[in-house]
């Protein structure tokens, strides 16, 4: 049986407000193996608080992979370095007694730091806003399966509406591009019959907003898969240049 | 901080059009690559005569090469133009960067290739200029002139290729920066084909080992010339 408790030493970006400059600053926790990555911080901010420290501020609501509110960058890697995982999923357990951990808000100018590990993706928003949707007359609900659609494609596009919005994309792309998230969503909508009316306003609506909003250019680096939690394929980045393409035709 | 939703961006080009252009012009720029490569085999031959013939060949063909030559010009200053964009605007997405980052590695195609386009584009890009003053125009060194088989005067490039290479700054000069175009093209083939929208998951993984073999026959097909040259 390993060790149950370890010891770790924090190496933690501090940061008052937006246009303050921030640091990392170093603390030391003792936590148990079984505590996940988010209670390791509360863990840390309860001894802040009986201290009479601020405690560090971090996004967190779910705690369980879904909502996307987490945003932490562990070691250099956005949601830490366990696959297909949301920090909050990330166990202790993959850490060692002694070990440094370096834990850093995501960074890029479209998303701009509140405070300490708190950023503001409401870019995101606005990408969605500009097109991310499907306008429908309200009323009655419709029949259920009144619009029949193929396993394959279902699956297919459920494989990119799996998308939490997290940012953990813009994060790890070494160029701060958004084009996995705004790719998952046209791609998601342009595979759907529901989709298909809307879908060349769409494209070009949400692609020249992504770029308003400042993130910048895809290199194919393909981190962004690595790091999302939703493991959702760089393919949908060339869906939505395919789809932006066609939408001049 | 926060913008209007539904502004214009800009430049009115977006990213994906500035995506689309390089992996366009760099798709045209591997083929002719891959075609300069094949003419240049011709220098294994060692009596001469098919470099030079082959060499004549193109000159011969006047205006269609001039028209060739404007478009390669053409598409390699929209390729640089679009690269530097991409190098610009990453700069500004990302002005503090982070104190510790790493690659989460698995399905993440990001290496030294990738990370290194700007560099080794530049590079090859200060090389092409150098490379066509010296083969194309003989502006360091005037060729000799010969007459070939059917009576045509041309310029005896056989022995001024192997003169050159014979100077071991150009010989090993070429083999290192063929090792860049090698780099380059490691990220580059596969990564104008995604640019262009034509990977799909069925595919990828196969695209991406192709590109990695084509980058790796081209350059050691560029660079085995200078460096069978110097040795022989």
């Amino acid at each position: 049986m390993s060790k149950e408790t370890i010891r770790l030493k924090l190496k933690v970006w501090r940061q008052e407000g937006p246009k303050v400059k921030g640091e990392l600053k170093n603390y030391e926790v003792e936590i148990s193996t079984h505590a996940s990555f988010l209670e390791m911080l509360d863990v840390l901010n309860e001894d802040l608080i009986h201290k009479g420290e601020r405690p560090v501020e971090f996004e967190h609501d779910c705690r369980e992979g879904i909502c996307g509110s987490c945003s932490l960058v562990v070691n250099g890697m956005a949601h830490g370095p366990q696959a297909n995982t949301a920090v909050c999923q990330l166990h202790m357990r993959h850490f060692k007694d002694g070990e440094t951990i370096t834990i850093e808000p995501w960074r890029a100018s479209a998303f701009p730091i509140v405070k300490d590990l708190v950023v503001d993706r409401s870019a995101f928003d606005r990408i969605i806003s500009a097109g991310g949707f499907i306008s429908v007359n309200t009323g009655s609900a419709t029949d259920a399966n009144s619009i029949l659609i193929g396993k394959d494609l279902a699956d297919h596009a459920f494989d990119y509406a799996t998308c939490i919005g997290c940012g953990a994309c813009v994060a790890a792309c070494p160029n701060a591009s958004a084009s996995l998230f705004t790719g998952a969503k046209i791609s998601q909508l342009a595979l759907l019959p529901q989709g298909d009316p809307e879908r060349k306003r769409r494209v070009q609506s949400m692609v020249n907003q992504m770029d308003v909003e400042g993130f910048g250019d895809c290199s194919n680096h393909g981190e962004c898969e690595a790091v999302c939690p939703k493991g959702i394929s760089i393919s949908a980045i060339a869906m939505m240049r395919r789809e932006y393409v066609k939408s001049y035709f | 901080m926060s913008n209007p939703a539904n502004a214009k961006s800009k430049s009115g080009v977006t990213g994906i059009v500035r995506k689309l252009i390089s992996g366009f012009t760099g798709i045209i720029w591997t083929i002719f690559a891959i075609g300069h490569l094949a003419g240049n085999l011709q220098l294994y031959k060692t009596d001469g005569t098919a470099f030079n013939q082959y060499g004549h060949f193109l000159e011969s063909l006047g205006g269609l090469l001039i028209l060739a030559e404007i478009f390669l010009v053409l598409f390699l200053g929209m390729h640089a133009i679009s690269g530097i964009q991409v190098w610009l605007g990453k700069r500004k997405a990302r002005p503090e960067s982070y104190k510790l980052y790493q690659s989460a590695g698995s399905k993440s195609k990001q290496s030294l290739a990738s990370r290194s386009m700007i560099v080794t584009g530049s590079v090859l890009l200060l090389f092409l200029v150098v490379h066509v003053l010296s083969f194309k125009f003989n502006i360091f060194k005037p060729a000799d002139v010969i007459t070939l088989a059917n009576g045509a005067q041309a310029r005896d490039l056989y022995k001024y290729v192997w003169e050159a290479f014979k100077n071991p700054v150009y010989a090993f000069g070429y083999t290192f920066v063929m090792a860049l175009l090698g780099l380059h093209l490691r990220h580059g083939v596969w990564s104008a084909l995604q640019s262009l929208g034509m990977m799909k998951p069925k595919f990828s993984p196969v695209i991406y080992s192709i590109g990695g073999i084509i980058a790796a026959l081209v350059a050691v097909g560029f660079l085995s010339i200078p460096l069978y040259i110097y040795f022989s």
